[in-house]
């Protein structure tokens, strides 16, 4: 039996979201776009759902637009924002983002608007006078800073960053997709104008997502068609999907705490067993973390090695963002918070979920602790 | 209105199906906990590398039923996003060597609408007529072509009218004119033989909803060799070979995979089924007057059939058949009160544009439900034809077309 | 759509479904709309000597908010004079039945009906007067 402690890669579906979705994958199959029975039926729980996923973050169901995930609510908030802004005009991301926002800040800037990266300090947060300073260069039309980091969990201060925006007005973005379900996320309390969640870091299906927005904001859509969404992103809706989203969102509102209690519990757990070890650094330990992430690394051990010895011993945890697995490139994030390029090899990302116990946390500990004497052993006899 | 009202008679196949059982049980084993609910991208655990293997076979599922190779086949959200990605990313990619694309009038929405997305960043269209079978001619297609042109999209089956190009052909020309050429087979994939080492299709948009595998996943084939290059229009951690980022939904994936492996399996013997069950229908509307079929059944998918009742107006006629979950046309544009643009093109006046009914039968669609359907449909039609004022005026004899109408 | 229960009660059961004689003098006929539009709404009043509407006939082609404004418009203008029944506003067949903003044509249309059967009434009698 394995140990699944890599929540932040992706979480497994909960009994009662699956009990939801049973229906629409089998039975109640309408098209909601079409008028009859059967369509209507679909196009009220799709309005049920968009009403649950309104209600976790604290907006209008208008203002939420359903995707196929992250990745394109994130390239939807970006592309669309800028392809109405005026030519020459640029965008600040952190140098620390998902790729899903870095990769279309980038591609924007082959297309030929100015980007700006905005530094993190040591410990993985924003600087808010180096963005502010990054606002004031050039025409900035949009800023996009994440709310949680994938990888090392620290939480930036959003609604001092978005007030800066603001204040110049830039319209701001944050992909609030790996904090949701982890802390507290009020659309309104973060005052940003676009906000991207994905439904399978919170114990929801893969393949859907949504962007969250203010009612004034304009966007040009990503995807042309039917126009649904209010025209702001065409295709059949994913029904099944978004239908478990709002059972998903649902569902956290009311455990939210519940979940923070119970991951800060095992974390510190974790933690104090780790600090004993010499040879661990825990990276971002200073700042605000979402409570069930760890990044570290153990000097002189290779992230890799370590990571197949956890699995031999059935313990599945990731070197970082799953969407960079297999690049063997260290962490762009580490690179960015100046961490020796060494150690930043060496990263091993734990992170926990509402079925870890206490038990399994031991397990990993001990585990770890015997890999990482004999790997040592192994490097002194080589050295 | 009551809570037990009738369940439907479903005939609307071309909107979308309902997932096979088979598929659903699939689907449901990459979920939960005890199942593989993993992430593919993950490299470092067995509950990423499971899903990854699912992923795969499916791949192979879906490549296997139009004859292509598995790394040819991109995973999407749909066939509305494989559209995009083939028409954009074709636009985009191979902009240097001209701006010029050509399409056709009755498009799904998919493509129309991104080739006028296309036409707003500077990129010129031709939107071709059909023929009043619907079909497309050849001729008018070769003499569209120019020096710039990059693109030629023309659909395999029409969602509304169900006549079936010859993509064979249109892949021909466009080789020999060295043309990209794309082909949204969102309704014909396991209804129609497709095979890509024949056909000489360049990108092809696959849905997993309209062949009985659930919404939300489709997948663009790109062709390897020779090679078609597509700029991706969604970026982030490289998936799908840096065509397409974002964590791929195992379990739609994996159903779109089930259903494809069903759909080349039964697609022979379903087919015939469906036909007979389509001639039934024809059958059972024939001897009634002043009905008109959309599209030539000679070129043909079996599962749709389109028929305008002439002086009965759509929008009561579906009204009148609540007992039937049947359409005016494409799900997409139900809410509007245009008559169908694909039945303009196909030069229908308004008035029998305006009384069509699309009628799309399926796997789970019976006799009994066909001849319900019938005798429902005749009873409906009569009824109100009763009422129309037009029907009146026709069986007195008025030329409709002679008559001053007062305009409002 | 969503229809209100008043639109698929005059749907489904239609009132006063039929014709007159359009050459019969005491016959008015309107006949509106186009099918291109995809509304022809035919409304006939009957009217007595006194000039009241006693008996209304309608025949329609169009969606089920046009079939019921036309029905409804049958029931309402049967005992009213002339002068009453050309009084009848869209808005008021629209409130009856409760149609949404995109149906609201239909109403306007059956006012135009009537109005135009009311003004068939009258040039018909006002010929027949001359020529007696």
């Amino acid at each position: 039996m394995s140990i699944y402690l890599d929540h932040n890669a992706t979480t497994p579906v909960d009994g009662r979201v699956l009990e939801a979705m049973l229906p629409y994958l089998q039975d109640c199959y309408g098209n909601p776009s079409s008028g009859h029975r059967p369509g209507r039926e679909s196009q009220r729980a799709l309005q049920r759902a968009r009403e649950q996923v309104a209600m976790l973050v604290g907006v209008q169901p208008s203002q939420v637009v359903f995707t196929s995930g992250g990745t394109e609510a994130n390239n939807l908030a970006l592309k669309g924002v800028m392809a109405l802004a005026d030519a020459g005009s640029g965008l600040v991301v952190s140098a620390v983002e998902h790729s899903s926002v870095l990769q279309s800040a980038y591609a924007l800037e082959l297309t030929g608007y100015e980007l700006a990266v905005a530094d993190v300090d040591d410990r993985g947060v924003v600087k808010a006078a180096m963005f502010e300073q990054a606002l004031n260069e050039g025409k900035t039309s949009l800023a996009s800073v994440m709310l949680a980091n994938n990888e090392t969990g620290v939480v930036q201060e959003i609604a001092r960053l978005s007030e800066v925006a603001r204040s110049h007005g830039v319209v701001m973005h944050t992909d609030a997709v790996q904090a949701l379900g982890k802390m507290p996320v009020d659309f309104e309390t973060l005052g940003v104008a676009a906000m991207s969640i994905s439904a399978h870091k919170i114990y929801g299906p893969k393949g859907i997502g949504a962007l969250v927005m203010d009612k004034g904001l304009a966007l040009q859509p990503m995807l042309h068609g039917g126009g649904h969404e209010a025209g702001l992103r065409a295709g059949t809706e994913n029904l099944p999907g978004i239908v478990g989203f709002g059972a998903a969102a649902e569902i956290l509102q009311t455990e939210l705490s519940l979940r923070i209690d119970h991951c800060g519990q095992l974390r510190r757990h974790a933690e104090q067993a780790l600090q004993k070890i010499p040879e661990v650094v825990i990276f971002s330990q200073q700042a605000k973390r979402l409570p069930n992430t760890i990044f570290f690394a153990v000097q002189g051990i290779e992230g890799a090695t370590l990571l197949m010895s956890l699995d031999r011993d059935g313990i599945a945890v990731s070197s970082g963002s799953a969407c960079a697995s297999g690049s063997g490139e260290p962490s762009h994030v580490l690179q960015a918070m100046g961490v020796e390029e060494g150690l930043a090899h060496g990263a091993v990302r734990v992170s926990f979920g509402s079925g870890n116990t206490v038990e399994e946390v031991d397990l990993l500990i001990s585990s770890l602790q015997r890999q990482i004497e004999s790997l040592l052993k192994l490097n002194s006899v080589w050295a | 209105m009551s809570n037990k009202e009738k369940v439907p008679v479903y005939l609307d196949y071309a909107a979308t199906t309902p997932a096979d059982p088979r598929v659903a049980e699939k689907m449901m084993a990459c979920l939960t906990m005890d199942g593989d609910f993993g992430n593919p991208a993950s490299r470092s655990h067995v509950f990423g590398w499971k899903a990854d293997e699912d992923v795969k076979q499916a791949r192979e599922y879906v490549a296997a039923l139009v004859n292509a190779d598995p790394r040819e086949i991109v995973w999407t959200s749909g066939a509305t996003e494989s559209d995009n990605l083939a028409i954009k990313g074709v636009a985009h990619f191979y902009q240097k060597k001209g701006k010029h694309i050509i399409t056709c009038k009755t498009e799904h929405k998919a493509v129309l609408d991104t080739c006028r997305q296309l036409e707003r960043e500077g990129y010129e269209v031709t939107y071709l007529e059909v023929e009043n079978s619907g079909l497309l001619d050849m001729k008018a297609l070769e003499d569209a072509i120019r020096d710039d042109t990059i693109l030629i999209s023309i659909m395999h089956v029409n969602n509304e009218t169900g006549v079936v190009q010859d993509v064979a052909a249109i892949g021909e020309l466009a080789r020999s004119k060295g043309v990209v050429f794309h082909c949204d087979a969102a309704q014909s994939a396991g209804k129609v033989e497709i095979d890509l080492e024949k056909m000489k299709v360049d990108l092809m948009s696959f849905s997993g909803h309209k062949t009985y595998g659930p919404k939300g996943i489709g997948a663009l084939y790109v062709r390897r060799k020779p090679r078609i290059r597509i700029e991706a229009q969604m970026h982030g951690g490289g998936h799908e070979r840096g065509m397409r980022s974002g964590t791929l939904a195992v379990h739609q994936i994996v159903g779109m995979g089930e259903a494809f492996r069903i759909a080349k399996e039964e697609m022979a013997d379903e087919s015939a089924r469906l036909l007979a069950l389509r001639e039934r229908l024809l059958n059972g509307f024939s001897d009634m007057e002043e009905i008109y079929v959309n599209g030539d059944l000679s070129h043909h998918v079996p599962g749709i059939l389109n028929i305008s009742f002439n002086f009965v107006e759509g929008e009561s006629l579906i009204m009148a058949l609540k007992d039937i979950a049947v359409s005016s046309g494409s799900a997409c544009t139900s809410a509007s009160l245009e008559p169908s643009y694909v039945l303009r093109a196909l030069g229908r006046e308004d008035e029998l544009a305006h009384s069509s009914i699309r009628f799309s039968l399926g796997r789970f669609t019976t006799e009994a439900d066909v001849d319900y359907t019938i005798e429902l449909v005749r009873q409906k039609v009569e009824k109100l034809r009763e009422l129309s004022p037009l029907w009146e005026m026709y069986k007195d004899g008025v030329d409709l077309s002679k008559v001053q109408w007062a305009a409002h | 759509m969503a229809y209100s229960d008043k639109v698929l009660d005059h749907y489904e059961n239609p009132r006063n479904v039929g014709s007159f004689d359009k050459d019969d003098n005491a016959v008015g006929t309107g006949m509106v709309g186009a099918p291109a539009c995809g509304d022809v709404m035919k409304l006939q009043i009957k009217v007595s000597d006194e000039g009241v509407i006693e008996d209304a006939k309608f025949k329609t082609y169009g969606c089920g908010s046009a079939i019921a404004s036309s029905s409804l418009l049958t029931e309402w203008v049967k005992g009213k004079t002339l002068a009453q029944a050309s009084e009848i506003k869209n808005t008021e067949i629209a409130e009856e039945l409760a149609l949404p903003p995109v149906k609201v044509h239909c109403s306007v249309l059956a006012e135009d009906a009537i109005k135009a059967a009311v003004e068939d009434y009258n040039s018909k009698k006002g010929v027949v007067a001359e020529g007696s």
